[in-house]
């Protein structure tokens, strides 16, 4: 271990853990202020997300769409991509998903609908990562800039298509109709009714976010294409040198990036809400961001970011449920406090750290 | 002394009776994505049940939504605690509260904008095309440049029944003026953006418009600001507005959310619920267009004749207005 160098387990575990608890003090003065007891809100918090099945469930089932919308960040993150389109790309990939579902759900049971969901909602959401992906390779239109603008024509075109295109006529609601049976993933309350989940919506989708997880490791750390990605990540103009095609890695990390967030949709559409909603993303595919960096681009840090906000979002909603001066605003804003330490000061305690071990290793290098 | 005697036994016992109503119900209401303060539809359920509170004293829980799946589980975390009754709020709640209701056949539920079809659940839907088609009669009256324009939350089914109202009323006073429509966006932010909605005022303004109608929440105070500013007229909605602006605003689609929340509760506690639908129409007074002391100088005596006169025809069936549920078109 070179100086200024961490061991891993500071790195992956102490320094995000030194994040988080610095995020939890804030958000704790934050409830101070608001004149509630902070220890009572953990309290709340921290049952309210594994404290009872239900509970669990649903930390799981906000958990699966983290994990696809982390993933996909991560992935062109390597590439050093800053994907910002996950919102858009899982929202359009909803559609594909939608789309395999209403057309097959009155007739096939749902293991032969799945594949087809799979395809249709990775399709989708790589569709909508092509062309921003081409802009960027091939004009040099930066990937932030139109991945953000290709979010709003997402829910542009998503609108129209709900309120006009897919809507049953007399209903109020901008969705599609409800999928039968062969349109629904199996719950998993219902598939291993020993644990219990209570009624909570987590589905055969975290299974589905967890292979996704295994192949993008594969992919990354494991194959010729992940090792060109992170080459063209790390140093473009080596990359070049090394005969790395730019354009072939930006398009092609970019296409399985939309892919992975895309997939949310078969958590979201096809395993929990069972029809295709207005606004079923909520806000996924930016959080996805916050936990692909807290994560640092590993599948595990992933899968670990992924439960926390998965902690966040259904204990933060039971805390909103219990303590009603704690609105859900509040909410938000101990989860921007998460995201703000954990991402965006990631490197506020990380000189400190460095130190203290470089005098530690020195002085075990003396001894 | 006696008499009083008798008077303070008889307040007492009074006290005494409410009292012991007063534990019979635990209401909840959950409000959709706008949440409790979006100064529009969820902020009037909410001074629905506010105002049950002050009257009565029975205290509520809420719950303010934030993402799809925390509409089932809300439901069903107030139905586990025996509330009841249960409101929700908004039309994105009936397929949770459908599934929600059949497990909880003994907790009384009322949804708002949808129809609910099972024996524990109590619909309200409004006809707010009958409303905007009043408004919508006024906005043309008032008019002097035969051009009015209507400003959109989300291009969505609920805001064209408005907009559909609004432009059959205007065309049923002046068939050949001018109707500008804008929306203000297509995600969520779109009911929250007052100075989104501002712009686009204004822009309709350039336009020729001199009467704007909103039906854009929170987006919609910025419509109404441009309106007072350029010394143009706007027109509130959900609740009555005329007080933002006096003399500004001419009228407004007032929808009686806050009274059927409170009427509901109150039903619940007195014990005469009933489910079903409920539909708020003129007849039922559960729409209507405001008229107060804010906006009284902009209301001439042949406007007010006008418009009641069109009321009664729309309350006996005389005059047909088009819903646009109905065939998701507007002729218009």
């Amino acid at each position: 271990m070179s100086k200024g160098q961490l061991p891993r387990w500071v790195d992956f575990g102490l320094l995000p853990a030194i994040n988080l608890i610095a995020a939890f003090l804030v958000s704790g003065l934050v409830v101070i202020l608001i004149g509630e007891n902070p220890l009572e809100a953990v309290k709340w918090l921290v049952w309210g997300a594994l404290g009872y099945g239900e509970g669990v469930g649903f930390t799981l089932f906000y958990a699966t769409n983290f994990i696809f919308t982390g993933l996909a960040v991560a992935v062109a993150f390597h590439a050093g991509l800053f994907n910002i389109g996950g919102e858009g790309q899982a929202y359009v990939g909803g559609l594909g998903v939608a789309l395999a579902c209403l057309a097959m759900d009155q007739f096939v049971p749902w293991y032969v609908t799945l594949p087809m969901a799979i395809i249709g909602g990775a399709a989708f959401g790589a569709g909508w990562a092509f062309i921003p992906a081409y802009l960027q390779a091939k004009r040099g239109s930066h990937i932030v800039i139109t991945t953000i603008m290709f979010n709003f024509i997402a829910s542009s075109l998503m609108v129209y298509l709900l309120a006009n295109v897919l809507r049953p006529t007399g209903s109020m609601q901008p969705s599609t109709r409800g999928f039968e049976e062969g349109g629904q993933l199996p719950l998993l309350r219902h598939l291993f009714p020993a644990f219990d989940l209570g009624q909570s919506p987590v589905n055969l989708a975290l299974f589905v976010a967890l292979i996704a997880c295994v192949l993008v490791w594969v992919l990354i750390w494991r194959t010729k294409l992940g090792y060109e990605i992170r080459t063209f990540g790390a140093n473009p103009n080596a990359a070049v040198y090394a005969g790395i095609s730019p354009v072939r890695i930006t398009v092609v990390t970019m296409l399985i990036s939309g892919a992975l967030a895309g997939l949310m949709g078969i958590n979201e559409v096809m395993g929990a809400q069972a029809r295709l909603l207005l606004d079923f993303t909520a806000g996924y595919g930016f959080v996805g961001i916050a936990v692909a960096l807290m994560g640092r681009g590993h599948p595990i840090g992933i899968i670990l970011a992924s439960i926390l906000f998965g902690m966040l979002y259904q204990g933060g909603a039971e805390l909103a449920f219990e303590i009603p001066t704690i609105t859900r605003d509040m909410i938000v804003v101990i989860q921007a406090l998460v995201i703000l330490f954990a991402g965006a000061l990631e490197h506020m305690f990380r000189p400190a750290v460095v130190a203290f071990f470089d005098r530690f290793a020195g002085a075990k290098a003396v001894a | 002394m006696k008499k009083t005697t008798a008077i303070c036994a008889t307040l007492l016992a009074g006290l005494m009776s409410t009292a012991a109503l007063a534990e019979t119900i635990k209401p909840a209401v959950v409000y959709d994505f706008g949440g409790r303060n979006d100064r529009s539809f969820n902020e009037a359920a909410f001074n629905g049940a506010q105002e049950f509170k002050e009257r009565t004293g029975i205290n509520y829980r809420d719950f303010e939504i934030q993402n799809p799946s925390q509409r089932e589980q809300a439901l069903r975390n107030f139905a586990r605690r025996g509330m009841d009754p249960i409101i929700t709020i908004g039309f994105a709640q009936a397929a949770a509260l459908e599934k929600v209701a059949k497990e909880f056949p003994d907790t009384r539920f009322a949804i708002v904008d949808s129809v609910v079809d099972l024996p524990n659940v109590r619909s309200i839907v409004f006809r707010e095309e009958q409303g905007s088609y009043l408004v919508g009669m006024l906005a043309a009256m008032a008019s002097e440049t035969d051009t009015i324009s209507f400003v959109g939350g989300m291009d969505i089914p609920l805001i064209r029944k408005f907009s559909c109202g609004y432009k059959q009323g205007a065309k049923a006073v002046n068939p050949d003026i001018e109707i500008i429509e804008n929306m203000t966006g297509t995600t969520g932010a779109a009911w929250t953006d007052p100075v989104k909605g501002g712009e686009l005022a204004r822009s309709q303004f350039a336009r020729d418009s001199d009467v704007v109608f909103h039906a854009a929440g929170a987006t919609g105070m910025g419509v109404l600001q441009a309106a007072a500013d350029e010394g143009k007229l706007g027109i509130g909605v959900d609740s009555n507005q005329n007080h933002l602006h006096p003399g500004q605003i001419l009228t407004s689609m007032v929808k009686a959310v806050d009274v059927a929340v409170d009427a509901t509760l109150t039903d619940a506690q007195e014990g005469n619920w009933s489910t079903g639908v409920q539909v708020m129409g003129l007849a039922e007074n559960g729409v209507s267009w405001a008229l107060d002391d804010n906006n009284a100088d902009l209301i001439n005596d042949e406007m007010k004749a006008a418009v009641e006169a069109a009321k009664q025809d729309i309350v006996s069936g005389k005059v047909e207005v088009h819903d646009f549920m109905v065939d998701n078109t507007c002729p218009f």
